[in-house]
């Protein structure tokens, strides 16, 4: 009996609530007290097509995906076919007979135990509505893993309202009755509550960890026009303007959006705008004005494969060198590439924090993967990064000793801010090049100055960067291997070290969180001992290992690459680790 | 109050001697005065052309944007902060051409600012192509057999996205002009001027003499700019009699109307505090 440790699939078509179910069985979960990590795979369309939801749960910390699969729920009959070689000896695949059948040289592995359950006929003798087949399902899978059907229930209830909720509960009542009355106890996995259970922590994406990292540094304004895969964050942000008193708009355009953002952030408020590649080229030249005008608007930018509109609900990261060197010119910006869901909230408070205290425009790349999977995490700590608005002054603290310059010249590159409002400052900015007031100018001196005052801002950047946790690395500090990469690879990488460390190997990772300024120094504290590095990246030039070139002249040894849209399997990855040792 | 003084600034102008640009600064000017507002309680934001310049020779807190942005840069700011007045100065390439997408979009969510497009009917610091504006026909650099398509009306695009202040104005009559920016300015909502503006340089043909002899105030024939009808047969006017003045005034909720969020609290005050999210967090849970 394996007990609290399962990777459970749910699988059918768009449309037939996949990603819900799973995320109900997650969070009856998380509830209980396990860890949890949620997947959602999903085709480009609407309805039919096949979309498959993965929870993995268990007892210990988990950061990804798993690549195979205890426990089965199809829907339907692609479901089984699809990922039949997913699963494991002993594994269980829940179905409904009456609407498809499974032949056994369906799933040829061995050992698979199928429980049919008449979804279809229960979801119809209550409601007729078909979508409560997966709850029915939900309902059996709790009843095969011997779990506690009650936490399924308190899941349904905070979901739902009332009305709807009672069904489901009903639907879930059902199916659990069937399965213990059919099968008692006849299937290898069991799940019950941990001493964590009741506890209060969260589950969540990465989109929504941006979302409540902007909500708590006080993001004023969010414009953004919906592109796959960073529209949940308007979806999230969208429902909780009022409650959070700010302002949330759908645009005409992901160029409307930048521009609003970016006058926004003139006016003195925090604003935050997302989208993926295909909407950030047309962000591009805006990009640059706020460069320019040193205003401070955060941009997420959630990578999906390319190039043009590519593969529009998969992930890749591709899109390190378009963040670092977008928009024509050469002006100062901050790129942070978080990798999990705890670096997506904190990281979108420093961005804001840097934005306005450097008064440049910060990038947080992130992908799809990341952007759309779920994971456990503890609740967010408040208070961990304040609120600090760099050097602003205030409508009392404003003493108008001389005419206020927007652009000052300062040693630190750095202009006081003042909004516009205040009394006795005029708030005049340019994106064209212009002098310390804000008024345009072609003179090459002043030309030269501006853009010295400008970069002189990233080298004070870059003195506090020191300070900052730019680069991670996680395992002993002297291994045989240092495995170098970035964003959302950080899951199935930390997984896959976790196969190897059993496997009597010893590998560490080097996480860069930061990808510009680039962290030099630490980068090469850390590789300059290393024995052998390698690049795990999803794409096809690793473009870490470009950037490690350029910026330190040091060669990455292998190179692990996966650029088909889909994330690294924890599995396979250890294995290619391995093969390279 | 602002006089004429406060508002001079230190930029020697750089528009062609007998721009039309001229008259539409010191029409802005004169109307800023007018209307009482402080100079840091305005903001003028500008997209990139000749008329662009125009935010380096007002003293007033400005925006000088990039091409075909005036839009939502300006909308931007005035949703963030309600309290400033915002008036976006936009070229007739830069609105009709590269920002034509946001304009009717502006138009339809009615916030509470001014535009006034310097209507010159040709590019002018791209050193003379046609525009939108150029009339069939029109001969310039870029159409040198003469523009193909007929020209577009912004007067009529405005009307019928439901705007709710479409004039046009004539930078040859600067008093005329003036005016029609203090009622913009006064209008709660987004106010719309397209302003004739002629291009010494490049447009031979639409000029000072050209305008002067065609435009007739619509105020003089008391025209109802209650009558929405009309004012899109007016609109729809083109050739010896052209008009000018308000051809459309109407009173419908600003965007900010229906957000609650901003009634009563000028977002630019964050304070330093951070904000409690922990009922965001509880739909996680
Ligand atoms: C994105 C972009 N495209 C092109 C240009 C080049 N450009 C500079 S000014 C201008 C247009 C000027 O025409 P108009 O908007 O009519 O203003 P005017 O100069 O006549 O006042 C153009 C196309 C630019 N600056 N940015
Ligand atoms: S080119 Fe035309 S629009 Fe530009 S300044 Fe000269 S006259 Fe005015």
């Amino acid at each position: 009996m394996i007990r609290n440790k399962i990777s459970m699939l749910v699988g059918g078509e768009a449309g037939a609530g996949i990603s819900r179910s799973g995320l109900l069985f997650a969070k009856s979960c998380l509830r209980g007290g396990l860890c949890v990590f949620g997947a959602n795979d999903y085709q480009s369309l609407i309805r039919g097509g096949h979309n498959f939801y993965t929870v993995r749960a268990c007892e210990e910390e988990i950061y990804s995906q798993a690549d195979k699969t205890d426990l089965l729920i199809a829907l339907n009959k692609e479901t089984v076919l699809l990922h039949k070689n997913e699963l494991v000896s002993g594994a269980g695949i829940i179905y409904d007979k009456e609407e498809f059948s499974i032949n056994p040289e369906d799933v040829e592995s061995k050992d698979v135990k199928l429980y049919h359950v008449p979804l279809r006929k229960i979801a119809k003798e209550l409601t007729g509505p078909q979508i409560m087949e997966n709850t029915v399902a939900l309902g059996a899978a709790t009843a095969l893993l011997d779990y506690d059907l009650t936490i399924l229930n308190e899941v349904l209830q905070d979901t739902f309202k009332e009305k709807v909720a009672q069904q489901n509960m009903e639907a879930a009542k059902r199916g659990f009755n069937y399965v213990k009355e059919n099968y008692g106890d006849n299937f290898g996995y069991k799940l019950e509550k941990t001493k964590l259970a009741g506890s209060k922590r969260i589950f969540l994406t990465g989109n929504e960890a941006i979302g409540l990292g902007a909500l708590n540094a006080g993001c004023k304004f969010y414009a953004a026009y919906p592109m796959t895969p960073a529209t949940t964050i308007l979806h999230f942000l969208a429902p909780l303007d009022r409650e959070y008193k700010m302002v949330v708009i759908q645009t005409e355009s992901e160029i409307a959006a930048i521009n609003m953002v970016t006058g926004a952030s003139y006016a003195g408020v925090r604003a935050m705008t997302a989208t993926s590649g295909g909407g950030f080229s047309l962000m591009a030249e805006a990009i640059g004005m706020a460069g320019m005008t040193e205003t401070s608007p955060v941009i997420v930018l959630v990578q999906r494969p390319g190039p043009s509109t590519g593969l529009p609900t998969y992930s890749s990261q591709t899109d390190i060198r378009f963040a670092i060197h977008v928009s024509q010119g050469e002006f100062p910006r901050i790129v942070i590439a978080p990798g999990d869901v705890h670096e997506c909230f904190y990281s979108t408070v420093e961005a804001f924090n840097l934005a306005e205290k450097f008064q440049m425009p910060v990038i947080i790349i992130s992908d799809k993967y990341l952007s759309e999977s779920n994971a456990t995490a503890e609740q967010f700590d408040q208070n961990r990064i304040g609120i600090d608005r760099g050097q602003l002054i205030t409508e009392q603290e404003y003493r108008q000793e001389e005419e206020y310059m927007r652009h000052r010249i300062t040693e630190t590159g750095v202009s006081v801010r003042a909004i516009p409002g205040i009394r006795g400052a005029i708030v005049r900015t340019n994106a064209d090049e212009h002098n310390e007031l804000g008024y345009t100018t072609e003179d090459p001196v002043l030309t030269k100055k501006m853009n010295d005052k400008r970069f002189r801002k990233m080298d004070e950047l870059i003195k506090e960067m020191e300070n900052y946790e730019t680069v991670k690395l996680y395992g002993p500090k002297n291994a045989d291997v240092t495995i170098v990469g970035w964003g959302s690879t950080k899951g199935p990488i930390r997984e896959a070290m976790k196969i190897i460390n059993k496997n009597g190997k010893c590998v560490n990772f080097l996480q860069i969180v930061y990808l510009c300024p680039f962290p030099t120094n630490k980068i090469e504290e850390q590789l300059k001992s290393a024995k052998m590095t390698i690049a795990v990246e999803n794409n096809k030039t690793s473009q870490l290992s470009g950037l490690i070139q350029e910026n330190l002249l040091m060669t990455v040894d292998h190179k692990i690459l996966k650029y088909d849209g889909r994330p690294f399997d924890p599995e396979a990855l250890a294995k290619q680790i391995m093969e390279v040792l | 109050m602002v006089s004429l003084n406060d508002l001079r600034t230190p930029k020697t102008n750089t528009w062609c001697p007998g721009c039309g640009n001229f008259g539409i600064l010191m029409a802005f000017k004169k109307a800023l005065i007018e209307t009482g507002i402080e100079r840091e309680d305005a903001v003028m934001v500008s997209g990139i052309g000749c008329h662009g310049k125009i935010v380096n020779y007002v003293n007033i807190n400005g925006f000088h944007g990039i091409h075909g942005r005036v839009l939502p840069t300006a909308q931007g700011i005035k949703l963030a902060n309600p309290d400033l007045t915002v008036i976006g100065f936009a070229g007739d390439s830069d609105q009709y051409n590269e920002g034509w997408g946001h304009f009717a979009h502006a138009v339809r969510a009615n916030v509470d600012m001014t535009l006034i497009v310097h209507d010159n009917m040709v590019l002018g610091l791209t050193t003379g192509q046609a525009t939108p504006t150029s009339q069939q026909g029109f001969k310039s650099k870029s159409t040198p057999f003469g523009v193909i398509p007929p020209m577009l009306n912004p007067i009529a695009h405005a009307l019928v996205s439901d705007a709710t202040f479409v004039a046009r104005g004539y930078s040859g009559d600067m008093f005329h002009l003036k005016n029609l920016i203090v009622e913009a300015i006064k209008h709660r909502g987004f106010a719309f001027i397209d302003v004739f503006q002629p291009c010494v340089s490049f447009n031979y043909l639409n000029t000072y003499a050209w305008f002067s002899k065609r435009v007739y105030k619509l105020e003089d024939e008391n025209h109802d700019v209650t009558d929405h009808k009309k004012a899109l047969k007016k609109a729809l006017e083109w050739g010896d009699k052209i008009p000018i003045g308000i051809f459309y005034k109407k009173e419908r909720p600003i965007y900010s109307d229906s957000l609650s969020q901003v009634k009563d609290e000028n977002l630019t005050k964050l304070s330093k505090q951070n904000i409690d999210i922990t009922s965001a967090m509880k739909e996680m849970m």
